[in-house]
């Protein structure tokens, strides 16, 4: 990024369709813009609503690098705020979580609020009388963010007072989280406890791009998928076998397997591998499940919930689900150097609890800051991070299995070894940054 | 045969010596073979199996983690971590019969090229009498900062 007062054109730049621009994960200047322009523009995922069951229960999190609480309303809808106090700034909450009862009180000055924001008192307050504190947005108390959608109980937020609908944002790529919410017979998600935090000192967006990158797992993973494949043949392949095999081996699986499993791109960055199957498809059948789908869905409707075996959907820009695992992974930014990783977990409600630990188990052995598979991916990030420091060339290649129009306006189902997915994110990516900047400078 | 607390004591200097000094195979044979390393991500989590934890690892992983570390495609061990645990006196909690409970303060550091860290935990070991030799039963390590976010822990606080 060359200018100090970045416009349109400056960001459209630095994709070119086919390459990407280096200064995307190391300039201090584009994450900047980042955090002001794409994180306030795209609708941004909070929390999930079981996390604030009851009213006053609240959790913190971050939008992009903004602070925020999660809240049940006394009126039991889910509200997002700006955890700052309209005061002198104070954050609000601190606490990962907690319940608040009715109301906010800022612990520096007692100013109060309800659960929607709303300023309720000020101590002392006729030190305000006649002051010009009424003329500005502060007297308003907490301020909301700008809309906020519960979608299955998945809570998403957009900054910005005004932009894309979320029905326009995220399309039909909804079916993957409908799909990991219908896997409960009662359609229900339930957190299941505090998520893994592991910490990348690597750009955001690196994550993001990996989760769709299918020519990596046989190669960097070989270390850990590769070493279980052979104790397990060293062992006498037994049957049942070890749980690491049926979670870990399938990373081995050759590139024919990759390039099977197809993969399907949705407009605004949105994208999902394993449309046809997944590392997640052959996992053993736990007893009384079926039977419990069935009894709710009906036999057809519950085997067509069960056949979708989808690997990993991106939705754009940070987060990651696996309906199948019952997984979210959250990419917050937190610089362009620096990435907290928080992947979380969730009960299908009414469904046997093997299929719970099976998740707790898939989440612990891949993306615990102790996972021998999550060393081998955050090696991998960190040093692309260090070697695109590199002047020896500015572009990073995204031209795999590249055609000549590619529409990212429209679906689209492709080879399972594309990086379509990574250039429709970086198509959504100068959309969402530039839609509130100026054009030219 | 009866085993006395110093016996006790030096098996968990010893066991904490192997693996500072790497010597995984010796460690992975005072297993028994239904154990479990068991790290939680909570602060006194006391359920393995239906929330995450950052480690719950039968003999298997346990031994897939120590041969991966030496693999030639193993990249985030080129080069090698190193470890260091700096152990106070455990404390032997229970001995009744062949099961033994020690609980041990300790602090565990780790590096590799310009980083390194520190972690406090506090290992809780199950042991066993076995044909005259302790081995271990279960292990649990409770780090003081279990919910913090982490980079990468690769070796075995
Ligand atoms: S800073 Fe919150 S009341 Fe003063
Ligand atoms: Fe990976």
């Amino acid at each position: 990024m060359q200018s100090n007062t970045p416009n349109a054109s400056h960001i459209a730049a630095l994709f070119k369709g086919d390459q990407v621009h280096r200064d995307v994960y190391t300039s201090d200047a584009v994450y900047r813009l980042e955090m002001r322009h794409l994180f306030v523009n795209a609708w941004v995922f909070v929390g999930h609503d079981s996390q604030t069951p009851n009213k006053g229960d609240y959790y913190t999190t971050h939008i992009g690098d903004q602070p925020v609480i999660q809240v049940r309303h006394s009126d039991g809808e889910i509200k997002v705020l700006h955890n700052r106090c309209p005061h002198k700034g104070t954050k609000i909450a601190i606490d990962r979580e907690g319940n608040t009862g009715k109301f906010f009180r800022c612990p520096y000055h007692a100013w109060s609020f309800k659960t929607d924001g709303c300023l309720l008192a000020i101590p002392l307050k006729k030190g305000y009388v006649d002051t010009p504190l009424k003329n500005t947005e502060n007297v308003k108390g907490i301020k909301p963010v700008g809309a906020v959608h519960v979608h299955r109980g998945f809570v998403f937020a957009r900054l910005a007072d005004d932009g894309i609908g979320f029905d326009e944002f995220f399309g039909d790529s909804l079916s993957s989280i409908d799909n990991m919410a219908d896997r409960s017979p009662a359609g229900r998600l339930e957190v299941a406890g505090p998520p893994l935090r592991y910490m990348h000192q690597c750009n955001w967006k690196m994550l993001v791009e990996n989760q769709t990158d299918t020519c990596h797992p046989m190669v960097a993973h070989e270390s850990s998928a590769g070493t279980a494949i052979s104790i397990w043949e060293e062992m006498g392949s037994p049957e049942p076998r070890p749980a690491a095999m049926q979670i870990i081996a399938p990373f081995m699986s050759p590139y024919e397997f990759f390039e099977e499993m197809g993969i399907r791109t949705w407009p605004n960055g949105h994208g999902h591998t394993g449309v046809n199957h997944s590392i997640h498809s052959d996992y053993s059948a736990i007893p009384g499940y079926f039977e419990a789908m069935t009894k709710s869905y009906g036999e057809e409707r519950a085997k067509e919930i069960l056949d979708e075996n989808r690997h990993n959907t991106v939705y754009f820009p940070n987060i990651m689900v696996k309906g199948p695992i019952q997984q979210l992974r959250n990419f917050i930014p937190m610089g362009p150097n620096k990435t907290l990783v928080e992947s979380y977990i969730y009960r299908l409600v009414d469904a046997p609890d093997e299929l719970l630990a099976r998740t707790a188990m898939y989440n612990r052995m891949i993306n615990a800051p102790t996972s021998i598979v999550g060393h081998d991916d955050l090696e991998m990030y960190e040093r692309a991070q260090e070697g695109l420091m590199s002047d020896g060339l500015e572009w990073v290649s995204i031209q795999r299995l590249m055609t000549d129009k590619e529409d990212y306006s429209a679906e689209a189902i492709e080879n399972g070894t594309t990086e379509r997915q990574m250039r429709n994110q970086f198509d959504a990516w100068v959309k969402f940054m530039t839609v509130s900047m100026d054009a030219t400078a | 045969m009866n085993i006395s607390n110093d016996q006790i004591i030096d098996f968990i200097y010893a066991e904490a010596r192997m693996l500072d000094e790497q010597r995984f195979e010796e460690w992975l044979a005072l297993w028994l073979d239904d154990g479990y390393y068991w790290m939680p991500l909570d602060y006194q989590q006391t359920d393995p199996l239906l929330v995450t934890s950052l480690m719950y690892e039968d003999y298997f992983m346990l031994r897939l983690r120590v041969q991966r570390l030496t693999g030639a495609r193993t990249f985030s061990q080129k080069p090698k971590s190193r470890c260091n645990h700096v152990i106070q006196r455990p404390f032997v909690d229970e001995i009744n019969d062949n099961n033994i409970k020690t609980v041990t303060s300790m602090h565990y550091v780790e590096t590799r090229m310009d980083d390194q860290f520190l972690l406090a935990l506090t290992a809780t070991h199950e042991l066993r009498v076995v044909d005259d030799k302790i081995r271990i039963a279960n292990k649990r390590v409770d780090l003081l900062n279990s919910d913090a976010a982490f980079g990468s822990i690769q070796l075995l606080p």
